[in-house]
């Protein structure tokens, strides 16, 4: 029983850890909290679902695309709604602001464009296999699921740890006026981060999309303040955090089912989370350094 | 009148300052000097009460300031004035004055919500004080402009005005003549040298050799967190230690 | 009254009680933002507020103005206890912190007994008059004219420009963040009293995550460099889906692209003073 939980805990959790990465990456780059990023994770999506019911391929080639066109929106995010602001001397709220009003954009287009209904993939689409291992059953599906999202994020750590521009992004995460001095491309890693997050975003939305079979609209939403509690729990702008707060809160939702009751689900995520931000406030992983933000 | 005793501040592994002991008299102008890193304005923040010491303690008279929050030692006497210039930018003078006063004017919540003659009394006698206060350093004119807008020396006279208005019985400033030209800083030691003449007793942080020898009637020496020296400007200036680690260079 | 102005108040009379009640919330968000506190409780204060005063209008059979001073008190109570500790983080872990609470509080209607879990607090009376909204507004915007000119307003103003600073005047900056962070509670509280009493029910799903950032949204919108732009930015945001009403599915896309441009083009809010006042000088030159 537990051990099968345990199973469940870790397919969601690696979703959350995913959806939370791109979240925390603009964070630390850009310093902007992008409450857009639930809408990315919608779009992702639908993305993946045109590409399997109008272009009939393959679910795991359309995973790819979708990332690909989630990352352009977020890109376009940035250039449009965010790139104007930076340098500013305004409200240091105010790209967050422009972000919410991406999010309204997209997600009632969304709405306008394919209805508030919920949207399923067609049959056959999502693998249904599943293992039986004692008493323990683990879906063909949980496991693309895990193997992908800790795939992604291994590939992401491995970047900005070993490559030259890992370095850069650290570097202006780090302090965007020296790095300018130093001769980094400051708006490039702009343009790099927010696509990567946005495509990272676009991934766990279809993932998410993929175990629930149920896409629609507003399905961004419920994940925003989660990946804020990922973020907190992990260390605002910390990769490494972001991961083990994703993991995390998945078991803590499993388990709060499993154990407690549906209903205190989320009592359980949001009041570790108001717990630890009172003890420590840097979160898990997070410097003990104190972001004018 | 200001006490420091045995003082020690560090940070991590680094000692900024050891056992700092000396003392203010009442009604004159006491310098600190020392080289960059010398620990001098961490001594102002131990005293102020934004930093904590390791050990040691500050009296103001027969009060212990050490270990009260900086609100309560900005209440028990002492004003200060920051390095890195720190007015609100976006009120006007007349206002960074009347922030200063804080404490000193007389009323409540209640009084302001509902209009009692107390709030009126009170920000009446506030708004004169604090253009007495403006008039001290000849910033008056100015009184209903936005502090933003004032010239660097302005704003370094400004905080020192703002200092004032807590009505303390020691005075902290802190390197007031920084980014001033000759002119502003002949200005300003007429002005600090005025200020004392009023009864305030003064200890100030400076790098302008010419102001502190002009003005301090004692002068205090830090190097690496250590108190080298101590005495009349007279004694200092022929101190070999004193000359070895800072005025060799400057004089 | 007319034919014409008895149709409009029929169709229109639950708008203009939600931009009265907007207003509120506005002024106490701008009220923690005033003295540089990002605080996002205020949609849970104002949950707190609509079940407290529902409730005792409901089962204790309370006059209505007692229900709301309830309403006011209770929210109240809770930030001071929950203040205390809170108010020591600053920026962005502040308003993690606030909404953490805020999903707390919204977690606990949902699965309290006396609050009705998911389904809320239904047949509430209607009592909520246009009167009583003005009245209240009226009283809360002379607060604020006063509270401008004393030395509490200036004490808010010093601790947002600089706390170091603020606290080497002499102010004990933590009573009056603490002060702030409760009448704005205070404030969230009556307003989700009123807003109980005239749309008949209360619902954890109206003070989550989504109510508090809109909150937060209407206030940055209208601008936060006096009172007046926070109660005109949610005002606007309030009517302007109705105005867009022609655009049917589109309309609250347009919404938030309104949004955007006016971060970009207006980065201190629509109602900015100083802006006005380059125009008139414009303008009269």
């Amino acid at each position: 029983m537990i051990a099968q939980q345990l199973i469940n805990a870790l397919t969601l959790g690696s979703v959350y850890a995913l959806f939370a990465l791109g979240f925390t990456l603009v964070f630390g780059v850009l310093e902007v909290i992008n409450l857009a990023h639930g809408a990315v994770f919608m779009a992702g999506a639908y993305a993946a679902l045109l590409l399997v019911t109008k272009a009939n391929l393959n679910i795991w080639v359309a995973l790819p695309l979708a990332m690909l066109a989630s990352g352009a929106l977020g890109l376009l995010i940035d250039q449009i709604v965010l790139k104007p602001l930076r340098g500013r001397r305004a409200h240091h709220l105010m790209p967050m602001i422009a972000t919410i009003g991406a999010a309204t954009l997209i997600t009632n287009a969304a709405q306008g464009i394919f209805g508030a209904e919920t949207s399923r993939f067609p049959l056959g689409t999502i693998p249904e296999e599943s293992f039986q291992i004692g008493t323990i059953r683990i879906t063909e599906l949980q496991i693309a699921i895990v193997i992908i999202s800790f795939l992604l994020m291994l590939l992401l750590m491995v970047i900005l740890k070993k490559t030259r521009l890992g370095k850069a992004v650290r570097a202006v995460a780090e302090n965007p006026q020296t790095s300018y001095l130093l001769g980094i491309n400051v708006e490039g890693v702009f343009r790099l981060v927010s696509f990567t997050a946005a495509a990272l975003g676009g991934g766990a939305g279809v993932l998410i999309g993929l175990s629930f079979n149920a896409i629609f609209p507003f399905m961004g939403q419920p994940l925003m303040p989660k990946g804020i509690a990922v973020i907190i729990l992990g260390g605002m702008g910390d990769v490494r955090g972001a991961m083990v707060g994703g993991l995390f809160l998945g078991v803590a939702e499993v388990m709060s089912v499993a154990y407690l009751s549906s209903d205190y689900r989320d009592a359980v995520a949001f009041g570790l989370l108001f717990l630890i931000l009172l003890v420590r406030p840097s979160g898990l992983f997070g410097r003990v350094l104190e972001r004018k933000a | 009148m200001l006490r420091i005793n045995g003082l020690t501040k560090q940070f991590g592994g680094l000692r900024v300052l050891d056992e700092v002991s000396f003392q203010v008299p009442e009604g004159i102008i006491y310098g600190l000097i020392g080289p960059n890193g010398a620990g001098k304005t961490t001594l102002f923040n131990l005293i102020t009460g934004i930093l904590k010491s390791n050990t040691g303690t500050v009296h103001l008279g027969d009060e212990l300031l050490t270990g009260l929050p900086p609100h309560r030692v900005t209440q028990a006497g002492i004003g200060r004035t920051f390095q890195n210039i720190r007015i609100f930018r976006e009120m006007t003078l007349l206002e960074n004055v009347m922030v200063g006063m804080h404490d000193h004017l007389r009323y409540g919540l209640a009084g302001t919500l509902l209009a009692l003659p107390s709030h009126r009394r009170e920000e009446k006698r506030g708004r004169e004080r604090a253009r007495e206060l403006l008039s001290w350093l000849s910033l008056d004119t100015k009184a209903t402009i936005e502090a933003g807008s004032l010239s660097y020396g302005e704003q370094r006279k400004l905080e020192l005005a703002r200092a004032l208005a807590t009505e303390p019985k020691v005075l902290l400033i802190d390197e007031p003549a920084a980014g001033m030209n000759p002119a502003e800083t002949e200005e300003l030691m007429g002005e600090i040298t005025c200020i004392s003449r009023r009864g305030y007793t003064i200890l100030l942080i400076e790098h302008d050799m010419r102001l502190v020898m002009g003005l301090c009637q004692r002068i205090a020496v830090l190097n690496f967190g250590v108190l080298i020296a101590e005495g009349a400007p007279a004694e200092i200036r022929c101190n070999p230690e004193v000359v070895e680690a800072y005025l060799g260079k400057d004089v | 009254m007319t034919d014409d102005l008895q149709v409009f108040w029929a169709t229109y009379n639950t708008l203009v009680y939600t931009v009265g009640v907007h207003a509120m919330l506005a002024l106490s968000i701008y009220l923690t933002l005033s003295c540089g506190l990002l605080s996002l409780g205020n949609a849970a204060f104002m949950g707190i507020g609509a079940y407290t005063a529902a409730l005792a209008t409901l089962r204790l059979g309370l006059p209505f103005g007692e229900a709301l001073a309830l309403g006011g008190l209770l929210p109240g109570l809770v930030a001071l206890v929950i203040g205390i500790p809170t108010l020591r983080l600053s920026g962005v872990y502040l308003a993690m912190a606030t909404l953490g609470f805020g999903e707390v509080v919204r977690v606990v209607f949902l699965n309290l007994e006396i609050t009705g879990g998911s389904m809320g607090l239904n047949g509430i009376p209607m009592k909520t008059q246009l009167w009583h909204i003005v009245a209240i507004l009226v009283v809360l915007v002379y607060g604020f004219v006063r509270l401008r000119r004393s030395k509490i307003g200036r004490a808010f103003e010093a601790i947002k420009e600089d706390e170091t600073a603020a606290k080497a005047m002499g102010i004990n900056t933590t009573s009056y963040k603490l002060l702030a962070f409760v009448l704005g509670a205070i404030i969230a509280g009556v307003a989700g009293g009123l807003n109980a009493h005239f749309t008949f029910f209360v619902s954890p799903r109206e003070y989550g995550f989504d109510p508090a950032v809109d909150i937060l949204t209407g206030a940055i919108f209208g601008g936060t460099g006096s009172f007046v732009g926070p109660m005109v930015g949610s005002a606007i945001l309030a009517i302007l889906p109705e105005l867009l009403r022609f655009l049917k599915a589109f309309r609250l896309a347009v919404n938030g692209l309104i949004l955007i441009l006016v971060v970009i083009y207006l980065p201190n809010g629509i109602w900015d003073r100083k802006l006005f006042a380059r125009l008139r000088r414009k303008g009269s030159a």
